[in-house]
């Protein structure tokens, strides 16, 4: 099991094992066309495909357990609580938390960041700071600015380089003993930057900071090992990790979830309700107000058996070869000019095409069926940094290959030619 | 497939998308306005010099795709010498040509009729009417920047 960025690296430097036309065989919508040619669906950083596995385990779920959790002694509800936990459990071991209390559901990666932000946030006093980094998404800023009205809390950013990069010796600088909390991306989505989130942990909890890492980006392409880490909470997404939408995880350290008040009342987080008070119920369930998304969990749990089935090691290393490859393309296509190009990066593609705007690209490509994002990536602090307005940005899963990697610089060179 | 996208980018709108008319700051401008699209980050400041309720000159300034660029040149073009009612109405008629609302061909327009193909693609249609929102702020000297949300 691969557990450091080290070996990390050492996988994506691996020759890919990933039988490609295989896993392209498990996604029911690549088979599907778009403006008459065949999807070449490359904006997976925004969400990704669900192998027929998730689809199934959802439908299964409707067709024949379908009941609330946690409560029912009848048959049908005693299945769908077991299912339900069952994901937890496969979530617990897909980031290697140590405890499953650990691991609490949540909408999504938003949600997660706000739970904490709203619930740790409530110990936040006037003159506490908070630092944040110039890569984040919108959603790893705004949930800490709402926090900071609320407090009279500071926030911190500290800055990245030309390249993308965050600088390692302003961030340690601006650590001090007023940073409560830290909260960074694990892996940028406007920018495919990977942040050496284990280093970064050690520095802050020297400085006597929490570490919230925004995950959205790296579970689905990266080893994630939070115990290994170190970090104080975890977030991410299931829709990104070819799961449903409206699933979400937060990690965290039991000690900090056993003295943190509840996000949301209601059911299922409680123990015992009186007028004279209540008392909330045990980890992980204090955090999990009203009924979830029990067939969305129970997706989530599909999708992480498929991906484990196929190993993230597997799957890092073929999306490193894509990315190695449309570099390359990138680099030597005139005109081209990538925004973000840290040493350590993951599977996006950041790019801006002189004389052609980002999103006349996005609609010529789509005319070919490419679909891409295109904008500012809600990261607007980042388009800000580079000065532009938007960029255009591919995003590679496993399920992509060198030939779709080809056809999306054949849509840019046409991009090019109706503009020139 | 191309086809359609040629009704897009038609050979006026790439030209005025490459190289826009009226593009800069208007010296003697009694009439300013800025228009923001948040959704891709397109940005526009329109200035008019209205002269007994004539519009004598429009600018534009800023910066945005190809169907937001010429249609902001296509629009400031179609404006100087106009009445202020007579540009309101032409606001009128240019959005239902992009809403569908009205399928047959408007004589007013004019060369305007180069962004109907926008239609056809529903995301790029607040490209195409952000100058045209501005516009109309302009004209009624709103403070606030107008956004296309």
């Amino acid at each position: 099991m691969l557990t450091t960025a080290d070996e990390l690296k050492a996988v994506q430097g691996m020759a890919p094992t990933l039988d490609v036309a295989r896993v392209r065989q498990d996604f029911p919508i690549l088979q599907r066309t778009v403006n008459g040619h065949p999807l070449v669906y490359l904006d997976n950083a925004a969400t990704t495909q669900k192998p027929v596995s998730v689809i199934e385990a959802e439908r299964h779920y409707y067709a024949h357990y379908n009941a609330n959790i946690h409560r029912g002694v009848h048959r049908l509800s005693q299945e769908a609580t077991d299912a339900y936990e069952a994901a937890r459990d496969k979530v617990r071991d897909i980031i290697h938390a140590s405890r499953r209390e650990e691991v609490v559901f949540t909408r999504s990666t938003t949600e997660s960041i706000n739970l904490v932000a709203s619930s740790y946030g409530q110990g936040m006093r006037a003159g506490d700071e908070i630092l944040v980094t110039e890569m984040e998404h919108h959603s790893n800023i705004v949930p800490w600015q709402l926090l900071c009205q609320r407090s009279g809390t500071v926030m911190r950013v500290a800055p990245i380089d030309d390249a993308g990069q965050l600088v390692m010796e302003q961030f340690a600088a601006l650590l001090s003993p007023r940073t409560k909390l830290v909260a960074l991306a694990h892996m940028s989505n406007a920018l495919g930057s990977i942040n050496p989130v284990k280093t970064l942990v050690e520095l802050a909890h020297r400085a006597g900071a929490v570490v919230l890492i925004d995950g959205a980006q790296a579970v689905a392409h990266l080893p994630v090992n939070v115990t290994d880490i170190g970090c104080d909470f975890y977030a991410f997404s299931g829709h990104k990790l070819f799961g449903p939408t409206g699933t979400g995880v937060l990690y965290a350290r039991t000690a900090l979830l056993e003295a943190m008040p509840p996000y949301q009342g209601g059911g299922d987080m409680i123990r015992q309700v009186s007028f004279a008070g209540t008392t909330w119920n045990d980890l992980p369930y204090k955090f999990e107000a009203g009924t979830p998304n029990i067939a969305g969990g129970i997706g989530l749990g599909a999708a992480i058996d498929y991906v484990q089935g196929i190993g993230l090691a597997a799957i890092a290393a073929h999306e490193a070869d894509l990315m190695n490859y449309a570099s390359e393309l990138a680099r030597d296509f005139p005109g081209l000019t990538l925004v973000g190009t840290a040493r350590d990066k993951g599977a996006i593609l950041s790019f801006t095409l002189a004389g052609v705007h980002p999103h006349d690209v996005g609609t010529i490509l789509d005319a070919q069926g490419v679909a891409v994002r295109t904008g500012h990536h809600c990261a607007m602090p980042v388009m800000e940094r580079y000065g532009l307005p938007a960029t255009v940005r591919a995003s590679f899963a496993l399920y992509n290959t060198r030939d779709e990697v080809d056809v999306l610089f054949r849509g840019l060179r046409k991009a090019q030619e109706m503009f020139a | 497939m191309m086809a359609d996208l040629r009704d897009l980018y038609q050979e006026v709108i790439v030209d005025h998308g490459r190289r826009p008319r009226n593009f800069g700051l208007l010296p003697g401008a009694n009439h300013r306005a800025e228009g923001f699209n948040p959704f891709c980050g397109d940005r526009l400041t329109l200035q008019l010099q209205v002269v007994d309720g004539m519009i004598r000159d429009a600018r534009f300034e800023g910066t945005g795709c190809a169907i937001s660029t010429a249609s902001a040149s296509l629009m400031t073009e179609a404006m100087k010498g106009r009445s202020t009612s007579d540009a309101e109405a032409l606001f009128a008629s240019f959005h239902a040509m992009l809403t569908g609302e009205r399928q047959e061909t408007d004589a007013a327009l004019g060369k305007l009729e180069v962004l109907a193909g926008v239609r056809e693609f529903p995301i790029r249609i607040k490209c195409a009417t952000l100058a045209w929102h501005t516009l109309l702020a302009a004209l009624h000297e709103e403070e606030r920047p107008v956004t296309t949300e």
